[in-house]
Protein backbone atom coordinates (compact mmCIF):
# COMPACT_ATOMS: atom_id res chain seq x y z
CA UNK A 1 0.00 0.00 0.00
CA UNK A 2 1.35 3.83 -0.71
CA UNK A 3 1.87 6.25 1.75
CA UNK A 4 -0.67 7.98 3.33
CA UNK A 5 0.02 11.21 5.38
CA UNK A 6 -0.15 11.43 8.99
CA UNK A 7 -3.17 12.26 11.16
CA UNK A 8 -2.63 14.77 13.93
CA UNK A 9 -3.47 13.23 17.24
CA UNK A 10 -6.51 14.85 19.04
CA UNK A 11 -7.64 14.52 22.43
CA UNK A 12 -11.12 14.59 23.67
CA UNK A 13 -13.01 16.55 24.96
CA UNK A 14 -12.22 19.79 22.89
CA UNK A 15 -11.76 23.20 24.56
CA UNK A 16 -11.99 26.45 22.48
CA UNK A 17 -7.75 26.34 22.12
CA UNK A 18 -7.82 23.13 20.69
CA UNK A 19 -10.36 23.97 18.44
CA UNK A 20 -9.12 27.26 17.21
CA UNK A 21 -5.75 24.97 15.89
CA UNK A 22 -8.04 22.72 13.41
CA UNK A 23 -8.54 24.22 9.89
CA UNK A 24 -10.15 22.46 6.95
CA UNK A 25 -8.72 19.74 5.42
CA UNK A 26 -7.06 18.55 8.20
CA UNK A 27 -6.72 14.69 9.13
CA UNK A 28 -7.23 14.11 12.79
CA UNK A 29 -6.76 11.01 14.69
CA UNK A 30 -9.74 11.45 18.16
CA UNK A 31 -9.10 9.57 21.17
CA UNK A 32 -11.06 10.40 23.66
CA UNK A 33 -14.95 10.33 24.82
CA UNK A 34 -18.02 11.77 22.42
CA UNK A 35 -21.80 11.14 22.96
CA UNK A 36 -23.70 8.71 20.06
CA UNK A 37 -26.45 10.37 19.10
CA UNK A 38 -28.58 10.63 16.04
CA UNK A 39 -32.53 11.14 14.72
CA UNK A 40 -34.72 10.43 17.69
CA UNK A 41 -31.94 11.62 20.50
CA UNK A 42 -32.27 15.23 18.95
CA UNK A 43 -35.92 15.05 18.30
CA UNK A 44 -36.16 14.78 21.95
CA UNK A 45 -33.49 17.32 23.48
CA UNK A 46 -35.18 19.88 21.08
CA UNK A 47 -38.38 18.93 22.14
CA UNK A 48 -37.42 19.20 25.94
CA UNK A 49 -35.74 22.57 25.79
CA UNK A 50 -38.94 23.52 24.05
CA UNK A 51 -40.50 23.11 26.97
CA UNK A 52 -37.75 24.82 29.27
CA UNK A 53 -36.93 21.29 31.34
CA UNK A 54 -32.49 20.18 31.44
CA UNK A 55 -31.19 17.72 29.36
CA UNK A 56 -29.93 14.54 31.28
CA UNK A 57 -26.56 15.24 30.47
CA UNK A 58 -24.41 18.10 29.95
CA UNK A 59 -23.86 19.43 26.76
CA UNK A 60 -21.38 21.85 26.84
CA UNK A 61 -18.25 21.00 25.64
CA UNK A 62 -19.13 17.48 24.15
CA UNK A 63 -18.69 16.47 20.79
CA UNK A 64 -21.58 14.17 19.35
CA UNK A 65 -21.06 11.59 16.84
CA UNK A 66 -23.84 10.74 14.45
CA UNK A 67 -24.11 7.42 14.66
CA UNK A 68 -26.57 4.51 14.05
CA UNK A 69 -24.76 1.06 14.39
CA UNK A 70 -25.54 -2.71 13.60
CA UNK A 71 -26.08 -4.40 16.26
CA UNK A 72 -23.13 -5.47 18.14
CA UNK A 73 -22.13 -9.49 18.32
CA UNK A 74 -21.29 -11.10 21.48
CA UNK A 75 -17.92 -9.89 22.91
CA UNK A 76 -18.20 -6.66 20.64
CA UNK A 77 -17.93 -3.43 21.72
CA UNK A 78 -20.03 -2.08 19.04
CA UNK A 79 -21.59 -3.22 15.64
CA UNK A 80 -20.27 -1.41 12.33
CA UNK A 81 -20.28 2.09 13.11
CA UNK A 82 -20.00 4.78 10.50
CA UNK A 83 -21.05 7.70 10.36
CA UNK A 84 -24.92 8.74 9.11
CA UNK A 85 -25.72 11.59 7.12
CA UNK A 86 -25.51 15.01 9.10
CA UNK A 87 -27.60 17.44 7.08
CA UNK A 88 -30.81 15.08 9.34
CA UNK A 89 -30.00 16.94 12.57
CA UNK A 90 -28.94 20.23 10.84
CA UNK A 91 -32.67 21.50 12.40
CA UNK A 92 -31.25 20.84 15.86
CA UNK A 93 -27.71 22.08 15.81
CA UNK A 94 -27.79 25.57 16.12
CA UNK A 95 -29.21 25.67 19.25
CA UNK A 96 -27.11 23.04 21.20
CA UNK A 97 -24.41 24.75 19.34
CA UNK A 98 -25.72 27.97 21.50
CA UNK A 99 -25.46 25.35 24.52
CA UNK A 100 -21.62 24.86 23.81
CA UNK A 101 -21.53 22.02 21.84
CA UNK A 102 -17.84 22.06 20.76
CA UNK A 103 -17.75 19.25 18.18
CA UNK A 104 -19.58 17.05 15.48
CA UNK A 105 -18.80 13.70 13.81
CA UNK A 106 -20.96 12.85 10.71
CA UNK A 107 -20.87 12.58 6.75
CA UNK A 108 -21.87 15.20 4.27
CA UNK A 109 -22.44 19.06 4.24
CA UNK A 110 -24.31 20.58 6.45
CA UNK A 111 -26.54 23.84 6.03
CA UNK A 112 -25.41 27.15 5.83
CA UNK A 113 -27.03 27.98 9.50
CA UNK A 114 -25.30 25.47 10.97
CA UNK A 115 -21.99 26.60 9.46
CA UNK A 116 -22.36 29.86 10.70
CA UNK A 117 -23.25 28.72 13.82
CA UNK A 118 -20.19 26.76 13.79
CA UNK A 119 -18.49 29.66 13.43
CA UNK A 120 -19.91 31.40 15.53
CA UNK A 121 -19.53 29.62 18.61
CA UNK A 122 -15.84 27.65 17.76
CA UNK A 123 -17.08 24.54 17.37
CA UNK A 124 -15.83 22.22 14.59
CA UNK A 125 -17.64 19.76 12.37
CA UNK A 126 -15.37 16.31 11.47
CA UNK A 127 -16.06 13.91 8.59
CA UNK A 128 -15.61 10.56 9.62
CA UNK A 129 -14.94 7.84 6.33
CA UNK A 130 -18.58 6.89 5.38
CA UNK A 131 -18.95 3.05 4.59
CA UNK A 132 -16.18 2.37 6.59
CA UNK A 133 -18.38 0.65 9.26
CA UNK A 134 -15.89 -1.85 10.70
CA UNK A 135 -12.77 -0.03 10.57
CA UNK A 136 -14.57 2.51 12.79
CA UNK A 137 -15.89 0.15 15.13
CA UNK A 138 -12.28 -0.97 16.19
CA UNK A 139 -11.25 2.47 16.99
CA UNK A 140 -14.22 2.42 19.28
CA UNK A 141 -13.04 1.29 22.75
CA UNK A 142 -16.26 1.40 25.15
CA UNK A 143 -19.68 1.93 25.31
CA UNK A 144 -22.00 3.03 27.92
CA UNK A 145 -25.63 4.24 28.28
CA UNK A 146 -26.47 7.87 28.60
CA UNK A 147 -30.02 8.03 28.01
CA UNK A 148 -33.12 7.30 26.74
CA UNK A 149 -32.91 3.39 26.54
CA UNK A 150 -36.08 3.71 25.36
CA UNK A 151 -35.49 4.69 21.83
CA UNK A 152 -33.41 1.46 21.65
CA UNK A 153 -30.54 1.76 18.98
CA UNK A 154 -31.47 5.51 19.00
CA UNK A 155 -30.59 5.95 22.41
CA UNK A 156 -27.65 8.17 23.69
CA UNK A 157 -24.67 6.37 24.54
CA UNK A 158 -21.01 7.85 25.57
CA UNK A 159 -18.21 5.79 23.05
CA UNK A 160 -14.75 5.96 23.74
CA UNK A 161 -12.79 6.72 20.87
CA UNK A 162 -9.22 5.57 20.39
CA UNK A 163 -7.56 7.03 17.00
CA UNK A 164 -10.64 7.49 15.49
CA UNK A 165 -9.97 8.81 11.75
CA UNK A 166 -11.68 12.00 10.70
CA UNK A 167 -11.13 15.13 8.38
CA UNK A 168 -11.78 18.87 9.64
CA UNK A 169 -14.68 19.60 7.47
CA UNK A 170 -15.59 23.27 9.00
CA UNK A 171 -13.50 24.96 11.38
CA UNK A 172 -13.99 28.16 13.41
CA UNK A 173 -12.67 30.63 10.78
CA UNK A 174 -15.38 30.07 8.01
CA UNK A 175 -13.19 27.32 6.20
CA UNK A 176 -15.53 24.34 4.50
CA UNK A 177 -13.71 21.27 2.73
CA UNK A 178 -16.35 20.72 0.68
CA UNK A 179 -16.84 24.32 -0.50
CA UNK A 180 -13.26 24.10 -1.83
CA UNK A 181 -13.62 20.76 -3.17
CA UNK A 182 -16.91 21.06 -4.51
CA UNK A 183 -17.93 24.86 -4.64
CA UNK A 184 -19.98 26.72 -2.12
CA UNK A 185 -23.24 25.96 -3.92
CA UNK A 186 -21.76 22.41 -5.32
CA UNK A 187 -22.28 19.09 -4.77
CA UNK A 188 -24.78 18.05 -2.10
CA UNK A 189 -26.19 21.32 -1.00
CA UNK A 190 -28.94 20.67 1.58
CA UNK A 191 -30.09 23.83 1.89
CA UNK A 192 -33.56 24.11 0.09
CA UNK B 1 -40.50 -29.70 -15.33
CA UNK B 2 -38.09 -29.34 -12.22
CA UNK B 3 -39.44 -29.38 -8.75
CA UNK B 4 -37.87 -26.68 -6.69
CA UNK B 5 -38.05 -26.19 -2.59
CA UNK B 6 -38.89 -22.77 -1.26
CA UNK B 7 -36.73 -23.92 1.99
CA UNK B 8 -33.94 -24.34 -0.60
CA UNK B 9 -34.26 -20.68 -1.96
CA UNK B 10 -34.94 -19.22 1.51
CA UNK B 11 -31.63 -20.94 2.88
CA UNK B 12 -29.47 -19.60 0.15
CA UNK B 13 -31.28 -16.18 0.53
CA UNK B 14 -30.22 -16.33 4.28
CA UNK B 15 -26.18 -16.70 3.90
CA UNK B 16 -26.41 -14.47 0.78
CA UNK B 17 -27.26 -11.30 2.43
CA UNK B 18 -24.60 -12.26 5.38
CA UNK B 19 -21.77 -12.71 3.03
CA UNK B 20 -22.94 -9.81 0.53
CA UNK B 21 -23.10 -7.32 3.93
CA UNK B 22 -19.83 -8.63 5.07
CA UNK B 23 -17.30 -9.43 2.04
CA UNK B 24 -16.74 -6.58 -0.74
CA UNK B 25 -17.11 -7.85 -4.33
CA UNK B 26 -13.75 -8.61 -6.00
CA UNK B 27 -14.39 -5.69 -9.33
CA UNK B 28 -14.83 -3.26 -6.35
CA UNK B 29 -11.85 -4.52 -4.17
CA UNK B 30 -9.67 -4.29 -7.27
CA UNK B 31 -10.98 -0.77 -8.37
CA UNK B 32 -9.99 0.55 -5.02
CA UNK B 33 -6.54 -0.67 -4.87
CA UNK B 34 -6.20 0.83 -8.81
CA UNK B 35 -7.51 3.86 -7.28
CA UNK B 36 -4.83 4.09 -4.44
CA UNK B 37 -1.89 3.75 -7.12
CA UNK B 38 -3.53 6.82 -8.99
CA UNK B 39 -4.74 9.14 -5.94
CA UNK B 40 -1.87 11.69 -5.08
CA UNK B 41 -3.29 13.68 -2.24
CA UNK B 42 -2.58 12.24 1.46
CA UNK B 43 -6.14 12.56 1.91
CA UNK B 44 -7.66 11.23 -1.02
CA UNK B 45 -5.02 8.14 -0.16
CA UNK B 46 -5.84 8.17 3.54
CA UNK B 47 -9.41 7.60 2.85
CA UNK B 48 -9.08 4.49 0.03
CA UNK B 49 -6.38 3.07 2.40
CA UNK B 50 -9.26 2.87 5.03
CA UNK B 51 -12.17 1.40 2.94
CA UNK B 52 -9.27 -1.05 2.19
CA UNK B 53 -8.50 -1.90 5.35
CA UNK B 54 -12.47 -1.79 6.43
CA UNK B 55 -13.15 -4.70 3.83
CA UNK B 56 -10.39 -6.61 5.16
CA UNK B 57 -11.36 -6.47 8.73
CA UNK B 58 -15.56 -6.63 7.62
CA UNK B 59 -14.72 -10.15 6.57
CA UNK B 60 -11.73 -11.11 8.81
CA UNK B 61 -14.21 -10.68 12.09
CA UNK B 62 -17.69 -11.29 9.79
CA UNK B 63 -19.20 -7.14 10.89
CA UNK B 64 -21.03 -5.62 8.42
CA UNK B 65 -18.46 -3.06 6.03
CA UNK B 66 -21.13 -0.82 6.27
CA UNK B 67 -23.95 -0.30 9.21
CA UNK B 68 -25.77 0.84 6.81
CA UNK B 69 -27.21 -2.60 5.68
CA UNK B 70 -29.55 -1.44 3.52
CA UNK B 71 -33.08 -2.63 1.81
CA UNK B 72 -32.91 -6.03 0.23
CA UNK B 73 -33.91 -5.90 -3.81
CA UNK B 74 -34.64 -9.02 -4.76
CA UNK B 75 -34.07 -10.23 -8.13
CA UNK B 76 -35.49 -13.80 -9.26
CA UNK B 77 -35.53 -14.75 -12.81
CA UNK B 78 -36.55 -18.69 -13.26
CA UNK B 79 -37.27 -21.06 -15.96
CA UNK B 80 -40.90 -21.43 -17.04
CA UNK B 81 -40.54 -25.15 -16.24
CA UNK B 82 -40.25 -24.43 -12.29
CA UNK B 83 -42.38 -25.78 -10.35
CA UNK B 84 -41.93 -23.91 -6.87
CA UNK B 85 -43.15 -26.43 -3.80
CA UNK B 86 -43.05 -26.50 -0.58
CA UNK B 87 -44.68 -22.96 0.10
CA UNK B 88 -44.86 -19.77 -0.84
CA UNK B 89 -41.70 -17.99 -2.82
CA UNK B 90 -42.00 -14.50 -2.18
CA UNK B 91 -42.49 -15.57 2.21
CA UNK B 92 -39.81 -17.78 1.31
CA UNK B 93 -37.55 -14.69 0.46
CA UNK B 94 -38.85 -12.68 3.08
CA UNK B 95 -37.79 -15.41 5.70
CA UNK B 96 -34.73 -15.87 4.30
CA UNK B 97 -33.94 -11.98 4.93
CA UNK B 98 -35.29 -11.87 8.08
CA UNK B 99 -33.04 -15.03 9.33
CA UNK B 100 -30.07 -13.78 8.03
CA UNK B 101 -30.55 -10.05 9.06
CA UNK B 102 -30.92 -11.76 12.66
CA UNK B 103 -28.16 -14.19 12.94
CA UNK B 104 -25.87 -11.95 11.26
CA UNK B 105 -26.15 -8.78 13.52
CA UNK B 106 -27.06 -6.98 10.26
CA UNK B 107 -29.52 -3.90 10.55
CA UNK B 108 -32.90 -3.49 10.43
CA UNK B 109 -33.42 -0.61 8.18
CA UNK B 110 -36.86 -1.27 7.29
CA UNK B 111 -40.13 0.75 8.18
CA UNK B 112 -43.81 -0.71 7.62
CA UNK B 113 -45.24 2.31 6.18
CA UNK B 114 -43.36 5.15 4.82
CA UNK B 115 -45.32 7.92 6.49
CA UNK B 116 -46.11 6.31 9.86
CA UNK B 117 -42.61 5.30 10.22
CA UNK B 118 -42.65 1.53 12.40
CA UNK B 119 -39.45 -0.54 11.91
CA UNK B 120 -40.57 -4.01 11.23
CA UNK B 121 -37.54 -5.46 13.07
CA UNK B 122 -36.76 -8.01 10.53
CA UNK B 123 -35.31 -6.02 7.96
CA UNK B 124 -38.36 -7.04 5.68
CA UNK B 125 -40.20 -6.90 3.49
CA UNK B 126 -37.62 -6.93 0.57
CA UNK B 127 -38.43 -5.71 -3.03
CA UNK B 128 -38.65 -8.33 -5.41
CA UNK B 129 -38.46 -8.67 -8.86
CA UNK B 130 -39.35 -11.74 -10.82
CA UNK B 131 -38.25 -12.24 -14.17
CA UNK B 132 -39.39 -15.70 -16.26
CA UNK B 133 -37.08 -17.41 -18.99
CA UNK B 134 -37.36 -20.59 -21.10
CA UNK B 135 -36.25 -23.97 -19.12
CA UNK B 136 -35.74 -25.21 -15.56
CA UNK B 137 -32.82 -22.65 -13.96
CA UNK B 138 -33.11 -20.96 -10.86
CA UNK B 139 -30.84 -17.48 -10.54
CA UNK B 140 -31.10 -14.70 -8.15
CA UNK B 141 -29.34 -11.64 -7.66
CA UNK B 142 -29.61 -9.70 -4.60
CA UNK B 143 -28.55 -5.84 -3.71
CA UNK B 144 -28.71 -4.96 -0.49
CA UNK B 145 -29.29 -1.35 -1.02
CA UNK B 146 -28.17 1.81 1.69
CA UNK B 147 -29.80 4.84 1.45
CA UNK B 148 -27.22 7.72 1.82
CA UNK B 149 -26.35 6.62 -1.72
CA UNK B 150 -29.99 5.77 -2.68
CA UNK B 151 -31.70 9.08 -1.32
CA UNK B 152 -29.53 11.39 -4.02
CA UNK B 153 -31.13 8.81 -7.13
CA UNK B 154 -32.61 11.12 -9.68
CA UNK B 155 -35.18 10.53 -12.94
CA UNK B 156 -36.05 12.64 -15.94
CA UNK B 157 -38.35 12.68 -18.44
CA UNK B 158 -36.37 14.36 -21.56
CA UNK B 159 -37.39 15.31 -24.79
CA UNK B 160 -36.35 12.90 -27.60
CA UNK B 161 -34.60 16.33 -29.14
CA UNK B 162 -33.02 16.40 -25.87
CA UNK B 163 -30.75 13.31 -27.53
CA UNK B 164 -27.74 12.03 -26.09
CA UNK B 165 -26.18 15.04 -25.04
CA UNK B 166 -29.63 16.07 -22.83
CA UNK B 167 -28.80 12.62 -21.31
CA UNK B 168 -25.54 12.89 -20.65
CA UNK B 169 -26.09 16.82 -19.12
CA UNK B 170 -28.71 15.25 -16.76
CA UNK B 171 -26.69 12.18 -15.82
CA UNK B 172 -23.31 14.36 -14.92
CA UNK B 173 -25.73 16.90 -13.34
CA UNK B 174 -27.12 14.21 -11.01
CA UNK B 175 -23.40 13.24 -10.06
CA UNK B 176 -22.41 16.37 -9.12
CA UNK B 177 -25.50 17.01 -6.51
CA UNK B 178 -25.33 14.17 -5.06
CA UNK B 179 -22.61 15.12 -2.80
CA UNK B 180 -20.70 13.50 -0.25
CA UNK B 181 -23.48 11.91 1.89
CA UNK B 182 -23.96 9.70 -0.93
CA UNK B 183 -20.40 7.95 0.03
CA UNK B 184 -17.90 8.77 -2.99
CA UNK B 185 -16.48 7.33 -4.66
CA UNK B 186 -19.72 6.14 -6.32
CA UNK B 187 -21.17 3.31 -8.94
CA UNK B 188 -23.73 4.71 -10.90
CA UNK B 189 -26.55 3.06 -12.63
CA UNK B 190 -27.89 4.58 -15.58
CA UNK B 191 -31.10 3.66 -16.95
CA UNK B 192 -32.43 4.77 -20.54
CA UNK B 193 -35.63 4.03 -22.09
CA UNK B 194 -38.81 2.79 -21.21
CA UNK B 195 -41.24 4.05 -19.32
CA UNK B 196 -41.29 6.12 -16.45
CA UNK B 197 -41.04 2.40 -13.64
CA UNK B 198 -38.92 0.94 -15.99
CA UNK B 199 -36.45 3.52 -16.15
CA UNK B 200 -35.86 3.18 -12.88
CA UNK B 201 -35.55 -0.27 -12.99
CA UNK B 202 -33.02 -0.38 -15.57
CA UNK B 203 -30.61 2.10 -13.71
CA UNK B 204 -30.89 -0.05 -10.58
CA UNK B 205 -30.35 -3.29 -13.22
CA UNK B 206 -27.65 -1.60 -14.35
CA UNK B 207 -25.93 -2.23 -10.59
CA UNK B 208 -25.91 -5.61 -11.05
CA UNK B 209 -23.37 -6.11 -14.27
CA UNK B 210 -19.69 -6.48 -12.90
CA UNK B 211 -17.65 -3.35 -12.87
CA UNK B 212 -14.99 -5.11 -14.76
CA UNK B 213 -16.25 -5.88 -18.34
CA UNK B 214 -16.64 -3.70 -20.61
CA UNK B 215 -20.03 -2.94 -21.92
CA UNK B 216 -21.54 -4.97 -25.01
CA UNK B 217 -22.88 -2.43 -26.62
CA UNK B 218 -19.42 -0.19 -28.22
CA UNK B 219 -21.68 2.70 -28.71
CA UNK B 220 -22.74 2.59 -24.75
CA UNK B 221 -19.22 1.42 -23.26
CA UNK B 222 -18.11 4.76 -25.17
CA UNK B 223 -20.82 6.82 -23.75
CA UNK B 224 -19.83 4.97 -20.52
CA UNK B 225 -16.06 5.56 -20.64
CA UNK B 226 -16.90 9.71 -21.42
CA UNK B 227 -19.12 9.72 -18.42
CA UNK B 228 -16.56 8.42 -15.93
CA UNK B 229 -13.56 10.40 -16.81
CA UNK B 230 -16.03 13.44 -17.11
CA UNK B 231 -16.80 12.72 -13.57
CA UNK B 232 -13.88 11.79 -12.11
CA UNK B 233 -12.19 15.36 -13.63
CA UNK B 234 -14.98 16.56 -11.13
CA UNK B 235 -12.10 16.54 -8.22
CA UNK B 236 -15.16 15.37 -5.39
CA UNK B 237 -13.05 12.63 -4.77
CA UNK B 238 -13.15 9.94 -2.07
CA UNK B 239 -15.82 11.19 0.45
CA UNK B 240 -15.97 14.41 -1.06
CA UNK B 241 -12.23 15.29 0.55
CA UNK B 242 -11.21 16.17 -3.00
CA UNK B 243 -9.31 13.61 -5.40
CA UNK B 244 -9.45 11.77 -8.48
CA UNK B 245 -11.48 9.05 -7.81
CA UNK B 246 -14.81 10.33 -7.96
CA UNK B 247 -16.37 7.02 -9.33
CA UNK B 248 -15.54 3.40 -9.33
CA UNK B 249 -17.84 2.15 -11.92
CA UNK B 250 -20.92 3.45 -14.16
CA UNK B 251 -23.03 1.47 -16.18
CA UNK B 252 -25.85 2.40 -18.76
CA UNK B 253 -28.26 0.02 -19.63
CA UNK B 254 -31.46 1.14 -22.08
CA UNK B 255 -34.83 0.06 -23.34
CA UNK B 256 -37.02 0.39 -25.74
CA UNK B 257 -39.01 3.45 -25.36
CA UNK B 258 -41.99 5.75 -26.83
CA UNK B 259 -41.83 7.71 -29.89
CA UNK B 260 -42.30 11.11 -27.40
CA UNK B 261 -40.37 10.19 -24.62
CA UNK B 262 -36.66 9.80 -23.44
CA UNK B 263 -36.53 8.76 -19.73
CA UNK B 264 -33.37 8.74 -17.65
CA UNK B 265 -32.89 7.38 -14.22
CA UNK B 266 -29.60 7.77 -12.26
CA UNK B 267 -29.63 5.28 -9.31
CA UNK B 268 -26.59 6.72 -7.27
CA UNK B 269 -24.83 4.00 -5.01
CA UNK B 270 -21.38 3.88 -2.98
CA UNK B 271 -18.68 1.61 -2.55
CA UNK B 272 -20.14 -0.27 -0.32
CA UNK B 273 -22.62 -1.62 -3.26
CA UNK B 274 -23.47 -5.24 -2.28
CA UNK B 275 -24.38 -7.56 -5.00
CA UNK B 276 -24.49 -11.38 -5.04
CA UNK B 277 -25.51 -13.44 -7.48
CA UNK B 278 -26.13 -17.32 -7.24
CA UNK B 279 -27.64 -20.28 -9.15
CA UNK B 280 -30.32 -23.19 -7.04
S1 LIG C 1 -24.11 5.38 1.11
FE1 LIG C 1 -23.22 3.29 1.07
S2 LIG C 1 -21.30 3.39 2.21
FE2 LIG C 1 -22.49 5.24 2.66
S3 LIG C 1 -23.56 4.78 4.55
FE3 LIG C 1 -24.94 4.28 2.86
S4 LIG C 1 -24.57 2.12 2.36
FE4 LIG C 1 -22.89 2.83 3.65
Amino acid sequence: MGQVSPRAALRLPLDAARVARLRAGDQVALTGPVLGARDAAHQRMRDLLAAGKPLPFEIAGETIYYVGPSPAQPGQVIGSAGPTSSYRMDAFTPELLALGLRGMIGKGRRSRDVTRAIQSHQAVYFGAVGGAGALLARRIRKQEPVAWDDLGAEAVVRLWLKAFPAVVINDVYGGDLYDNVMGADGAGAVDE
Amino acid sequence: MREVSVTRLSAAIRDAVILANTVMTPDIQRRLEEAQNQETGPVARAVIADLLENAAIAQAEHIPMCQDTGLVVVYLTFGQDVHWVDGEVEAAINDGIRQGYREGYLRFSVVADPLRRVNTRDNTPAIVHYRLTPGEGVHVDILPKGFGAENRSRLAMLKPSDGQAGAEQFILESVRVAGPQACPPFIVGVGIGGDFERVAELAKEALLEPLDTPNPDPYLADMESRLTDAINAMGIGPQGFGGRTTLLGLRIKVGATHIAGLPVAVNMSCHSTRHLAFDL
